[in-house]
């Protein structure tokens, strides 16, 4: 049987009452694992709960896949607990970094697309890999800055990455239309580059214009020039997961499924189209 | 560059404002990480502390809040633990006025017990057949106790309610706090120091026989009974107690 596209939405607060009282039309929910990553109370018993449900995956946003001095063993070993609880659909972070000689930046900050870095973000994902015995989906970042001379594109350093780690992609369409937008490349190369084979999930978003920059706020409704890119690649993806991402002014929980009602209508026509 | 240079001074950028080698063009990009960076430590602390900020006002929580950034860098993987020193830097900053670091620790010691280990909890039911004696009673693990030189629980309650709290005032007695949590909610009261330092030596692991022996001495075989005998019953009551040993091997 051909696998099917499914499509899913973050889990958040607001909405927690609605995914555990009745059954909320989506294929998966997506969670923050560093929410969860904590000793016990409420919000592991709501997470168990919640998987139940429906299936879960773990999305980080503090593993520092990027840091030159490695891997926190405390973080990996949180997380190992926590995938060992929940049995995730996928474990997914950044490619960037937060960390280095014991200071947490808290944000996900840019790597240089380097030969030396490319060492450094596999090294680090294979043990990442190895600490939770399971294959990583590594997430494009949005950027404002590139933090050096690069050596290669973003898309070619993520198959380089894939290439060497066998880890999979969270392909992140509004990351592309932003740093493409703030770097100035052409944002269908880089989906056009990008190992269609290795993506497993998308992840669709709202943006702002900042004063200089677009900045991936996660604030507001998928635009249109998101939409347009998401039906453009889709069709090269085969069957992966959708998931909008909403982390601030959330709306109501219809307003959500209404856009994946939307992504769901893109993906069908892709899928007659390559029919 | 080496990736731990550029990574470097990437830290400095954002700890001290110092951007060395990134370039001009790179300028509209550090000022957005370093704000993201900024905003996610003040919004965590603003999150964190709201009794404090409503107790001390917008401006001086601010000021505070970019005082303890300057002073400690975050260090954990998980944002949550930016909020552990915020207390300390608040006894800093406020050196005459007590009450704005205790606030800060009901707040602090309350949102860790929400996420503490799990427990199980010993009900009255549990009790029957237990050996007193030598009774070891397991504490619960989210059980934080925090040293009251101030009303600042009575602040704390009425900011909690939207009330006009009344003038910070020192206590005549020290008193201990008690945070916790009991089924899924994180619980405060107060208890006086003799209570307090029962629950701490009983949390070290002094058996129950120990505890009633010292209440007798310190108080008269009636006084020491009748304490212990109520702390016991709060303390079951109140969901502080996961577990009897009641190891009958021990000599």
């Amino acid at each position: 049987m051909m696998p099917r596209p499914i499509f899913g939405l973050g889990l958040r607060k607001p909405h927690y009452a609605e995914f555990l009282s009745h059954k909320v039309p989506v294929d998966f929910v997506e969670v923050i694992s560093e929410n969860f990553m904590v000793d016990g109370g409420q919000p592991r018993r709501i997470l168990r709960e919640v998987r139940e449900r429906y299936p879960v995956a773990l999305h980080g946003v503090s593993m520092s896949l990027g840091s030159a001095d490695g891997l926190d063993p405390a973080y990996l070993a949180r997380l190992r607990a926590l995938v060992d609880e929940v049995d995730p659909l996928f474990v997914s972070d950044h490619l960037s970094w937060s960390r280095i000689d014991g200071f947490s930046a808290h944000d996900l900050l840019p790597i240089p697309y380097t030969q030396e870095a490319l060492s450094v973000v596999c090294a680090n994902i294979d043990r990442a890999q190895a600490v939770l015995g399971r294959t990583m989906l590594i997430e494009n970042p949005s950027s404002y800055l590139a933090p050096g001379p690069a050596e290669m594109t973003e898309w070619a350093f993520l198959e380089a990455v894939c290439d060497r780690t066998g880890c999979a992609l969270l392909l992140d369409v509004n990351n592309v239309f932003v740093s493409a937008a703030n770097h100035g490349f052409d944002a269908l190369a880089y989906l056009d580059g990008v190992p269609h084979a290795r993506v497993r999930q998308v992840h669709l978003a709202g943006h702002s214009q900042g004063e200089h920059l677009l900045i991936d706020t996660h604030d507001r409704p998928v635009p249109p020039s998101v939409w347009d890119l998401y039906a453009y690649v889709l069709p090269k993806l085969g069957a992966v997961a959708t998931m909008i991402e909403r982390d601030d002014d959330i709306p109501p929980l219809a307003e959500l499924l209404g856009e994946l009602a939307t992504a769901r209508r893109i993906a069908a026509a892709g899928i007659r189209r390559a029919a | 560059m080496t990736l731990a240079a550029t990574q470097r001074a990437m830290r400095d950028w954002l700890t001290a404002g110092e951007a060395a080698g990134f370039g001009t063009a790179a300028a509209p990009g550090l000022a957005v990480y370093r704000n993201n960076h900024r905003a996610a430590l003040v919004a965590c602390l603003e999150a964190g502390f709201p009794r404090t900020r409503a107790w001390i006002g917008d401006d001086a929580f601010l000021d505070a809040v970019i005082h303890h950034i300057g002073r400690i860098p975050p260090s954990s993987w998980t944002l949550d633990a930016y909020s552990e020193d915020f207390p300390a830097t608040l006894a800093l900053r406020y050196p005459d006025d007590p009450e704005v670091a205790e606030i800060a620790a009901i707040e602090l010691a309350l949102d860790r017990a929400f996420v503490g280990p799990d427990s199980p909890v010993i009900g009255v039911d549990n009790l029957s057949g237990c050996d007193w004696d030598r009774a070891v009673l397991r504490i619960t693990p989210t059980l934080e106790l925090i040293d009251a030189t101030t009303n600042a629980f009575e602040l704390w309650e009425l900011l909690c309610a939207g009330a006009m709290p009344p003038d910070a005032a020192p206590l005549d007695t020290p008193r201990v706090l008690f945070v916790w949590r009991q089924a899924g909610i994180a619980r405060i009261r107060v208890a006086d120091s003799i209570e307090a330092q029962a629950l701490r030596r009983v949390r070290a692991g002094l058996p129950f026989g120990d505890l009633c022996a010292h209440a007798a001495e310190a108080f008269g075989p009636d006084e020491g009974i009748r304490r212990t005998g109520g702390w016991l019953g709060r303390w079951i009551t109140d969901g502080l107690v996961c577990a009897i040993d009641n190891d009958r091997s021990i000599p």
